[in-house]
C-alpha cells in the first residue's frame, strides 16, 4: 500500500480544511469518511459565523449550498406562556462585516469534500477506521477492516464521538456534564411564508435562540434557523441534566414546538428529517492532548466549541484548527520529522489565533452556564416583570422600581442576582 | 408525532450487522435505566419487563454511551457506509 503524507479521518469542516491546506501545498492526502458521503452523519443548529471558512474557500457563499445569510439574530426568554426577546437586525448593506450563513450540513459538507477532491486529495467514503498502525509509541497510519493505510501523519477530525482519540491515548471518554444533546427537526415551508413570517427579504435569514421553558429549566436552549424553504427547529440540553431529571429531549422539543410563541412561526411545516447529535461544551477544561508522535486532533473530536451563553460556535473553530493542523503537517514534511517535537507547532498556532485565545477568554463560561437560575428564575422574572409593567387592571399603579422588587420576590435574592452578575462579568 | 414516525422519514442504510451491543441481562439488574430517556431515537424500550434495544433507528449520537453506568452497552459506529444518512443535517 502506498504511503500517504497524511491521512485525515472525517470529512467535516475540520477534516476538509486540513486536507485542503495540505493538498494545496503538494502533499499526498487521503480523507477517510465513515458516512456514505461527507455530511451523512452531521447535523447542527444551523449557522456558520466568522471568517475561517472564507479564508480557506474565498467567497464560498457564491458557489456553496448556503441557505441564507444571517440578517436577524434574536435571543428570547421563554416561560410557559410568554416570550421576551432582544431582536437584532443588520442588513450588512455596507459590506463592512461578514454575516453568518445558515447552512444544512448534508449538502454543505459534500460541497466542501468536493472542493478538497478537486484540489487533488482522495476522498474515500464509507470507510470506518478501526485502529492505528503503530511503530513504538508513534502512529504511522490507520487500519480499516483488515487493510492498512500507512501515512506519515494522521489527523483526527472524526467528531465528538471519536473513539480513535481514546484509542490514540489523546484523551479519555468525554463526560456527560461536558456534553449537550441537540435534537432537531427540519420542517418544510414555502419560501414566501418563511420570509413573511420572519420579516426577511431575498436571501436574508434569521437565527433565533430561546432560553428557559423550552428545556424544562435545564441548562441549554431552543433554536430556530430559517433555511431557504425549510426551518431548522431544535433544542440543546445538557446531557447530565437530562439523565438526572429523567427527561427526554424529544418530548422537550415537542413542548418547545407547541409554545404559543413558536407554534405560529412553524405552523404548517412538514417534517422532512429528525436528527440528533452531541456537542462538547466545556471548552479548554475537556480538551485533549492535541498532538503526539504522528498524530493531531482537531474540531469537535478535540472539543473545539465555544459557548458563551450568547453564542455557540464550533464549525468556525474546526476550520481554523483544521488549517493549523494542515500547516503543522506541511512543516513536518519539510523537516521530514513527524514527531511531537515538530507537531507541537499545531498547538502553538492555535494559541496565536482565536481558537485557543477565545476558549481561554471564556474558560469560566461553561461552568457559569450550569447555573439553573439562568433557565428558570431569570426568564420567569423577566417575563413576569413585563407582564406587570404592561398590566392595566384598574388598580392604582406602583412605581416601576417597586414592581421590579416585587417581581423578584420568591425567585431570587438581590445577593444572588449580584453574585450571578459578578460571575457573568468574569465568564462572559 | 411519535419519534418512530419521525424516524420513518429519515434515510438509513440499515446494516444486517448490529453495531451497538446491549447486554439485556445486565439491564434487568439496572435500576435507573437512563437509556430509556436519553436516546433521542427511543431505540431502548421496555417490553415484557425487559429493556429491548433495536439499532435500526439509531442516529449515532452517542448519548447512550454516557447514560449507562452498568457497562451493558458496547458502543461502536456502524460499518462504513451504513447507518443514518442525513439528507439535510
Amino acid at each position: 500500500m502506498e504511503n500517504f503524507d497524511a491521512i485525515v479521518v472525517g470529512a467535516g469542516p475540520a477534516g476538509c480544511a486540513a486536507a485542503y491546506t495540505m493538498v494545496k501545498a503538494g502533499l499526498n492526502v487521503v480523507v477517510l469518511e465513515r458516512g456514505k458521503y461527507a455530511g451523512a452523519k452531521n447535523t447542527w443548529g444551523g449557522a456558520l459565523f466568522g471568517s475561517a471558512m472564507s479564508e480557506v474557500f474565498p467567497e464560498f457563499w457564491k458557489e456553496a449550498p448556503v441557505e441564507r445569510s444571517v440578517s436577524r439574530h434574536a435571543i428570547s426568554f421563554l416561560t410557559k406562556d410568554a416570550c421576551l426577546s432582544v431582536d437584532y437586525k443588520d442588513s450588512h448593506s455596507d459590506g463592512s462585516s461578514t454575516p453568518g450563513f445558515i447552512i444544512l450540513r448534508a449538502k454543505f459538507d459534500q460541497w466542501m469534500a468536493g472542493k478538497v477532491e478537486k484540489a487533488g486529495a482522495i476522498i474515500a467514503t464509507g470507510l470506518e477506521v478501526d485502529d492505528f498502525i503503530r511503530e513504538g509509541k508513534a502512529i504511522r497510519g490507520v487500519k480499516v477492516g483488515g487493510e492498512e493505510f500507512p501515512a506519515n501523519v494522521v489527523i483526527l477530525a472524526d467528531g465528538v464521538n471519536s473513539l480513535l482519540a481514546v484509542k490514540a491515548g489523546l484523551r479519555g471518554e468525554f463526560k456527560a456534564q461536558d456534553l449537550k444533546q441537540g435534537v432537531k427537526e427540519v420542517l418544510r415551508l414555502p419560501r414566501e411564508v418563511i420570509e413573511d413570517r420572519f420579516n426577511l427579504r431575498g436571501s436574508d435569514g434569521a437565527v433565533m435562540e430561546f432560553v428557559g421553558h423550552c428545556t424544562g429549566g435545564l441548562p441549554g436552549g431552543g433554536f430556530i434557523y430559517t433555511n431557504l424553504d425549510s426551518l431548522s427547529v431544535g433544542i440543546v440540553v445538557q446531557l447530565s441534566a437530562l439523565l438526572e431529571k429523567r427527561l427526554k429531549a424529544s418530548e422537550l422539543l415537542e413542548g418547545f414546538k407547541a409554545h404559543p410563541a413558536i407554534q405560529n412561526l412553524i405552523r404548517g411545516g412538514e417534517l422532512l428529517e429528525y436528527s440528533a447529535h452531541l456537542i462538547p461544551v466545556s471548552g479548554v477544561s475537556m480538551m485533549p492532548k492535541l498532538f503526539a508522535d504522528g498524530i493531531m486532533i482537531t474540531g469537535d473530536a478535540a472539543a473545539m466549541v465555544l459557548g458563551t451563553g450568547l453564542i455557540l460556535e464550533g464549525a468556525n473553530f474546526a476550520v481554523a484548527a483544521g488549517v493549523a493542523a494542515g500547516n503543522a503537517a506541511i512543516r513536518a514534511r519539510e523537516k521530514k520529522d513527524y514527531s511531537s517535537a515538530v507537531l507541537q507547532s499545531y498547538e502553538q498556532a492555535l494559541q496565536e489565533i482565536f481558537v485557543l485565545k477565545d476558549l481561554k477568554t471564556f474558560r469560566e463560561a461553561p461552568h457559569f452556564l450550569e447555573n439553573e437560575r439562568i433557565y428558570n428564575a431569570y426568564p420567569q422574572w423577566a417575563c413576569d416583570l413585563m407582564s406587570r409593567i404592561f398590566c392595566s387592571n384598574g388598580k392604582p399603579r406602583k412605581h416601576t422600581f417597586e414592581v421590579v422588587r416585587e417581581s423578584m420576590k420568591g425567585r431570587f435574592t438581590i445577593l444572588q442576582l449580584l453574585s450571578d452578575f459578578m460571575r457573568a462579568r468574569r465568564a462572559m | 408525532m411519535k419519534v418512530e414516525d419521525k424516524l420513518a422519514l429519515n434515510k438509513f442504510e440499515v446494516d444486517r450487522e448490529v453495531h451497538i451491543r446491549v447486554d439485556e441481562l445486565i439491564c434487568d439488574r439496572c435500576e435507573p435505566k437512563h437509556c430509556l430517556y436519553v436516546c433521542p431515537a427511543e431505540c431502548y424500550v421496555v417490553r415484557d419487563d425487559h429493556v429491548r434495544f433495536s439499532y435500526e433507528g439509531c442516529l449515532e449520537c452517542g448519548s447512550c454511551r454516557f447514560a449507562c453506568d452498568c457497562g451493558a452497552i458496547t458502543w461502536v459506529n456502524p460499518r462504513g457506509g451504513f447507518g443514518i444518512c442525513y439528507q439535510y443535517g
